[in-house]
């Protein structure tokens, strides 16, 4: 097929509010795109529809020549495009490595029975996603807390658990959503350099949402800009930096501020 | 079947169904602004019930006296209720929420079963309610007139209150925000203990009309009007209280002429409104009149 | 020796104690202990099976009593004789094949978890479409139509007047073996990659579902296994009261397995089994309350009611003040009765 990954002009309407109007965007193998504009402008609502939280009211998403539009999120998760939340959404009460290991659970390949019975085909399939959970939070820096309750680690490891989460389910599109959010300017830097180099080790297509203008600048190749669900702009960073319509949409508008 | 039985049967469907409507208001009201359902709720009918009695027993009250009585105390409880099972639990998972109302709802239960006793008791019934008329060559209770209208005249004020003052105004963006209500300087406590008030109210003279009709007052009496008033709640659309009037009306009717047309499945009855129940479910979770349920964050 | 293979012994080895106790009651127990046993058994049973569903996948399902009553009728509707049952079904005879059906106890058990399952699964498309509140309440609905239907259905239930005069083959074995193969399973089960997947829906369910795992799919998988053992309890409950009728499994029943989870710790196997215990135990003691008490010069009548009163208030007060009950989500662990033992000592 033609297109690796492609959305065509996805809308979103919530009754008589439409969040999304005419999104359209194509990724290629291995790109890093940002996707950014003011609060309310209708990221998160993008994201949403791409993985299926809730369907688009109109448009398509392509995936490798398949049609994605309206599939349940956790059959979007299983095709290769996995995703991190804004407002973090971990298994709290569950610990460290369990979030990670619950990742491995779609694919694997013991059925019921023999996890019952505890056969062997299964024993070796558990330790060996044990195994990979750690070698993910190994990855991440957090193999050290594995046994703690994921509830109860900082903020910027919550947000790392979050993306070792999403890597575990072994995506070819990764939907980071914010998630530089909260954090400080050298943790943010440090993100960027591991964002880098997960793209790099795992031939991810990454797909970020950001707030902070300084981290998308610096990380991605191209940008689109959001505003009250229209896209208004669309380039490489230096191109948004000097287009007047986002900075107007970011500064030039007082309801924003 | 006679054209005459059939409306016969068509006002007392009207006049069950009302009453429905009556205690259902109570419950959407409560899930509008709590998204809980309030187990205890069917439970006021009785509390009503006895308190009606013992003001006409105990203290020799005039009916018209001891009734509005017994409302406002059972409208009391309501408040009482919330501060007790609900308030503690405002920031803890549903699921302990939900679980503390089942709890309450036995409480009430047994509290009374322990109090009063089991032997069921003889609600007094004014004559003025018992009266028989002839309409149209049907002999109907005054009573199965009455409930009616006085619903009606009810969901009037309520929808007043709701939609004319500043306390519906603070109910109505209760249901919505809790935060946003609280910055714009409402007090959500006294506007939940409000709601409740008003539920149960309405709640208790469903009782005392539920008692008028059938006059045996047990500890256990409100527990399937109760059930059926909340089915007719999630039929009307869940949040909105002209639908729970609706669907008391049509959940009392289908009841009344299920069993009026096919006499065979009328040891079905009770399962009738749970078909109901599982159909809407099924087909159209948000109800008749109901917007999309939504997650209050 | 390997940790797993150290923890398989005590396993093992505690078993063997279980049932080393169970046969100095069985010899030397009076009566009232033997039934207290027997009932704190099946209610483990009842208890660690409901607590899969309400307790590790987060559901507030209010129709155990609905498998429990499936159960029960099946399981005895198979070991009565024909004889038997033409002497229960006076007033509608029972219909054919129930009526010459006979099956040893050990397969109408099965049978009655068998059917609960199969029941359960003709009852999870609409159930299982719905959460929180409205779960709550469709559950309840079936568990009031699985009353109804018995009730009204007299050709197979003989209604009202339930089946009485069932063998006795309920005891001391079949209680405690089922409820510890109960908690072998389901702590297996809570365990596997399959049990981690319902945590993660219990916690949050978009975000299971972002991580692949389909909500349908496993929280069906807890409601069969859940409804399976309470129909296997349903099954040793008929035959150890020998008497069954539709007012055995209201409402009631669930509400008191509800209890158990919430004090043993929504969530936790073992405070099911704690939580079940106690019950079985503490309900017999509370009948105190409800009985009369004659004190020689003083007779004080029973109070009915007294036990649910005291019920509702743990309940609430549990719920209100110690939301985690005895477990929280803990479960006992060797390690960690170890790490108890020796701390002390350091």
């Amino acid at each position: 097929m033609s297109s690796f990954f492609k959305l065509d002009n996805l809308v979103m309407q919530f009754g008589g509010l439409t969040a999304v109007n005419g999104f359209s965007l194509e990724l290629r193998p291995g790109e890093l795109v940002g996707l950014i504009g003011p609060n309310g402008a209708g990221k998160t609502t993008v994201f949403n529809m791409i993985t299926g939280v809730y369907p688009p009211t109109s448009g398509t998403i392509h995936w490798l020549g398949q049609d994605l539009t309206g599939m349940p999120l956790h059959r979007i998760t299983a095709r290769g495009i996995a995703r991190t939340f804004q407002n973090i959404r971990l298994f709290t009460d569950m610990s460290v490595l369990e979030n990670v290991m619950v990742s491995f659970h779609q694919k694997i390949r013991a059925g019921f029975w023999s996890a019952m019975l505890g056969l062997p085909a299964y024993v070796r399939e558990d330790q060996r996603i044990h195994r990979e959970a750690m070698d993910y939070l190994q990855e991440l820096g957090l193999a050290h807390v594995a046994e703690e309750k994921a509830g109860s680690l900082p903020y910027g490891r919550q947000r790392r658990l979050e993306i070792a989460r999403a890597l575990a389910t072994q995506p070819k599109v990764l939907l980071l959503d914010e998630p530089a959010a909260g954090m400080n300017p050298q943790e943010t830097m440090e993100l960027a350099n591991l964002v880098r180099e997960l793209r790099d080790r795992h031939e991810l297509t990454i797909f970020l949402i950001e707030h902070d203008m300084k981290f998308v600048m610096g990380l991605v190749e191209r940008i689109k800009v959001l505003d009250y669900g229209t896209t208004i702009a669309e380039g490489t960073p230096a191109e948004i930096q000097g287009n007047p319509e986002v900075i107007k949409a970011y500064l030039g508008a007082p309801k924003h501020a | 079947m006679t054209a005459t039985i059939l409306l016969q049967q068509l006002i007392n469907g009207i006049s069950l169904g009302s009453l429905y409507g009556l205690v259902a208001i109570g419950y959407t009201m409560v899930y509008g602004i709590l998204r809980l359902i309030n187990f205890a709720h069917g439970d006021l009918l009785m509390v009503a019930s006895y308190a009606a009695i013992y003001g006409v027993a105990l203290f020799s009250l005039p009916w018209f006296v001891s009734f509005p009585l017994a409302i406002a105390f059972t409208g009391c409880m309501g408040i009482v209720l919330d501060r007790g099972a609900y308030k503690p639990l405002r920031d803890a998972p549903r699921i302990s929420l939900l679980i503390s109302a089942i709890g309450a709802s036995f409480l009430l239960e047994n509290m009374a079963l322990v109090v009063i006793g089991g032997i069921p008791k003889g609600f007094p019934r004014p004559a003025m309610f018992a009266k028989v008329i002839d309409v149209l060559g049907l002999r109907i209770q005054v009573l199965t007139i009455y409930i009616p209208i006085l619903t009606l005249i009810f969901l009037a004020g309520l929808l007043y209150i709701i939609y004319r003052t500043r306390v519906g105004k603070a109910m109505r963006a209760a249901s919505v925000d809790f935060e946003t209500t609280r910055l714009m300087g409402i007090n959500v406590d006294r506007i939940i203990a409000i709601t409740f008030l008003i539920g149960s109210s309405l709640a208790a003279a469903g009782g005392i009309m539920w008692a008028l009709k059938y006059p045996q007052v047990n500890p256990f009496m409100g527990v399937i009007p109760g059930l059926k008033a909340f089915i007719a709640a999630v039929l009307g659309g869940i949040g909105n209280i002209v639908g729970a009037v609706i669907g008391g009306f049509l959940l009392g009717l289908g009841e009344i002429m299920i069993v009026a047309l096919i006499p065979e499945l009328s040891q079905y009855r009770d399962a009738f409104s749970f078909v109901i129940l599982i159909l809407v479910l099924l087909f159209r979770p948000t109800g008749i009149m109901g917007e999309p349920i939504t997650d209050k964050t | 020796m390997a940790k797993s293979q150290r923890h398989l012994l005590l396993n093992l080895a505690g078993i063997l104690l279980v049932f080393l106790v169970l046969l100095l009651f069985e010899r030397h127990g009076s009566l009232y202990q033997v039934r207290i046993l027997n009932n704190m058994a099946i209610f483990i049973t009842l208890a660690v099976s409901y607590n899969l569903v309400n307790g590790i996948c987060g559901l507030l399902h209010l129709g155990p009593n609905a498998f429990i009553t499936i159960g029960a009728y099946t399981s005895a509707l198979l070991t009565m004789t024909a004889n038997e049952k033409m002497m229960n079904f006076i007033i509608e005879p029972l219909i054919w094949p129930l009526s010459v059906v006979h099956a040893p106890f050990v397969l109408s058990l099965l049978a009655g978890g068998l059917l609960a399952s199969l029941f359960a699964f003709l009852i999870s498309f609409p159930v299982l479409r719905v959460r929180g509140d409205y779960l709550a309440i469709v559950t309840l609905g079936f568990g009031e139509v699985v009353r109804v239907l018995c009730n009204a259905f007299q050709s197979v239930t003989n209604g009202p007047l339930g089946l009485k005069g069932l063998s006795p083959y309920t005891n001391l074995w079949w209680t405690w073996g089922v409820a510890i193969f109960t908690i072998a399973v389901t702590t297996k089960l809570v365990n596997s990659s399959y049990g981690r997947a319902m945590k993660a829906i219990r916690e949050d369910e978009t975000a299971a579902r972002a991580m692949g795992i389909d909500p349908f799919k496993h929280l069906l998988l807890a409601f069969l296994v859940s409804a399976f053992f309470s129909g296997v309890a349903g099954g040793l409950l008929a035959h150890l009261i020998t008497t069954i009728s539709p007012t055995l499994f209201t409402f009631f029943f669930t509400f008191n397995l509800l209890i158990i989870i919430v004090v043993g710790g929504l969530g936790s196997t073992t405070g099911a089994v704690l939580g079940a215990a106690l019950f079985a135990w503490g309900g017999e003691a509370l009948r105190v309350v409800e009985s009369p008490i004659d004190l020689g010069f003083l007779r004080i009548p029973g109070i009915p009611g007294m036990r649910m009163v005291i019920f509702s208030i743990i309940l609430m007060g549990v719920i209100i003040f110690a939301r985690r009950g005895m477990m929280g989500r803990s479960e006992f662990s060797w390690d960690a009765l170890w790490a108890r033992l020796h701390r002390p000592a350091r």
